[in-house]
């Protein structure tokens, strides 16, 4: 059935492909590189599509703005605040599940479950959660005898709410990961290392961590750049806002409001240009890191 | 680390992190049932004194939630069928017809799944209005009905299905296509499965997209509905907590219906990084 190609085949694959093509080159990748062109377009007039000139002056605009700037430095506070944490509480959840103990399975829904709730819902528990006077948080915090904090319209603390969210929200996917990873180890490895007398900690280090690097190297990119891309958490959580003093406001908030609240086109497409480009970057240093320290099996 | 912690601590551990996953769910449908005076109640009541079901009646008086619920339901279903569609076609050109072109054209389109939805926001909304499509149902069903991603996953799976089957059904005078439907369709089940519900769970939540191409109250889907209703509720929680309810409850019960083909989709994507 593989034959050569010919002209016939070539038609007749079109044919199966045309659906899908059709929708992927017209919201794909046509705005691909639409929206790399659109991010040069200067003093652009969505509304009559006029384009009066083309050049870098975006960037530096984009470059100039204390809100881009700050909005940067909150998304960078943001993904170190919530990746690291999230590995490490997810691997020690997925090894503990993978323990051979009973009910492992009711855990590991339970963990799962916010994953397939909307986050715009579950964001709106969280704000009750955070609720300065009645919410449950500051409720157990005064078991411990710390006074009510304003997690949500305190500048200082909008951000650590922000994180405390993602990382419950996230933690199911990357759980399941881990585990898909650890089931595909060989149990031999651990049998070999118990026999020479390694000890519990120095199996981890030396059998579990390098087997598991592939799965690892695969949870961090996926974690990053989708701690870059966070929105839905922050409209939800502070209502419509970047919360108090921008102090949640990230790249893709700051896209929107240009785009969708000012209209200024050029400018959040090259704002979303920069995040393409932060999100391709790690990508790229992941891969060369990856294939310098991953270790097969 | 097996014999590092003893099983009990393993026990404790868990139960300890599944209280922190289960807690705001127990603590949305608690609230969502109470009555206005409990919900402020300090220390916190968690099991209201009287099932308050009148806050789901009051909230989908304040706000259409019915209305949301069916456009949720006509956009979910038909962008999933659309995908499955689109993407059985597509699979089946790259997994058994050889044909000009065709790893140019396969690595384009795996290389758009490095590109950030977030950044083809913006032209896509200036096609739509250049179509008059903006706060349409097609504005939020058609860019959603093909996807790289799950032409990928089918096609590996088509790749696994033996080439003998195709040889044999071409001798019995089966057309293609008729293979295609009749043969590969049903054998790629599972896949197709896992396809369909991570796309079911997606187009359910989706929030930026609806928010941006929808104005008007009737085309709003339950995400974008629940964030203006908090404006429109004002400070009662209780009915907050109802509205919520009923936009995360569907997707939980399709979960515990589903869970295998959710969870092993997930692990397989992880799997092939």
């Amino acid at each position: 059935m593989m034959l050569k190609p010919t002209w016939k085949s070539t038609l007749k694959a079109l044919l199966y492909l045309l659906p899908a093509l059709l929708i992927l080159v017209t919201f794909n990748i046509y705005p691909i590189v639409k929206s790399f062109l659109m991010s040069f377009y200067t003093n652009y007039d969505f509304f009559k599509n006029i384009i009066n000139e083309r050049g870098f002056s975006n960037f530096i605009e984009l470059f100039q703005d204390p809100n881009f700037i700050q909005a940067l430095q909150n998304t960078v506070i943001f993904v170190i605040g919530v990746v690291p944490i999230s590995i490490i509480l997810s691997l020690a959840i997925a090894i503990l599940l993978n323990s051979k103990i009973k009910f492992s399975g009711l855990f590991r829904t339970i963990y799962f479950l916010p994953f397939v709730t909307s986050v715009v819902a579950v964001a709106i528990v969280w704000s009750w959660i955070f609720h300065s006077d009645y919410g449950l948080l500051n409720y157990f915090l005064g078991w411990f005898g710390v006074d009510p904090i304003d997690w949500l319209t305190d500048p200082t603390f909008a951000m650590p709410a922000l994180i405390i969210l993602s990382i419950w929200k996230g933690l199911g996917f990357n759980i399941i990961i881990f585990l898909a990873g650890l089931q595909s180890v060989n149990e031999q490895y651990y049998l070999a290392a118990k026999v020479d007398g390694a000890s519990a900690w120095h199996r981890f280090k030396s059998v579990t961590l390098p087997l598991l690097s592939p799965t690892m190297f695969f949870v961090s990119i996926i974690s990053i750049i989708n701690a870059f891309k966070v929105f839905d958490e922050i409209f939800a959580l502070f209502n419509g806002k970047p919360g108090p003093a921008n102090s949640a406001l990230t790249v893709v908030y700051y896209v929107y409001q240009k785009f969708y609240e000012e209209w200024e086109f050029g400018l959040a497409s090259a704002a979303a240009f920069v995040l393409f480009i932060i999100v391709f970057l790690f990508t790229i240093i992941q891969l060369i890191i990856g294939r310098k320290f991953v270790h097969y099996q | 680390m097996r014999s590092a912690l003893s099983k009990s601590t393993i026990y404790i551990l868990l139960a300890i992190g599944a209280v922190f996953m289960l807690l705001p769910f127990v603590w949305m449908l608690s609230t969502s049932l109470k009555a206005p005076n409990e919900v402020m109640a300090m220390p916190p009541v968690w099991i209201p004194s009287e099932l308050n079901w009148d806050n789901f009646t009051e909230a989908l008086a304040v706000a259409p939630f019915d209305r949301y619920f069916v456009n949720s339901l006509i956009v979910t279903v038909i962008s999933t069928i659309g995908e499955l569609v689109t993407t059985i076609l597509a699979a089946y050109a790259f997994s058994r017809i050889n044909f000009f072109g065709k790893n140019i054209i396969f690595a384009v389109l795996l290389g758009t799944m490095m590109v950030p939805g977030e950044v083809l926001l913006i032209p896509n909304f200036v096609t739509l209005s250049n179509l008059g499509w903006i706060d349409t149902y097609q504005a939020l069903i058609v860019p959603w009905t093909a996807s790289v991603f799950a032409i990928f996953l089918l096609r590996q799976f088509f790749l696994g299905v033996p080439k003998e089957l195709s040889f044999a059904a071409k001798v019995d005078g089966c057309s293609e296509f008729r293979f295609l439907w009749y043969v590969m369709v049903p054998l790629a089940k599972p896949a197709l499965i896992t396809v369909a519900l991570l796309k079911i769970i997606n187009s359910w939540n989706a929030f930026l997209w609806p928010l941006i191409v929808t104005n008007s109250q009737e085309l709003r889907t339950l995400p974008v509905g629940l964030s203006a209703f908090t404006t429109e509720a004002g400070i009662k929680y209780e009915l907050l907590m109802a509205a919520s309810t009923m936009v995360v409850v569907p997707m939980l019960i399709l979960f515990f219906i589903m869970q295998k083909y959710i969870i092993a989709g997930v692990a397989r994507s992880g799997l092939k990084g």
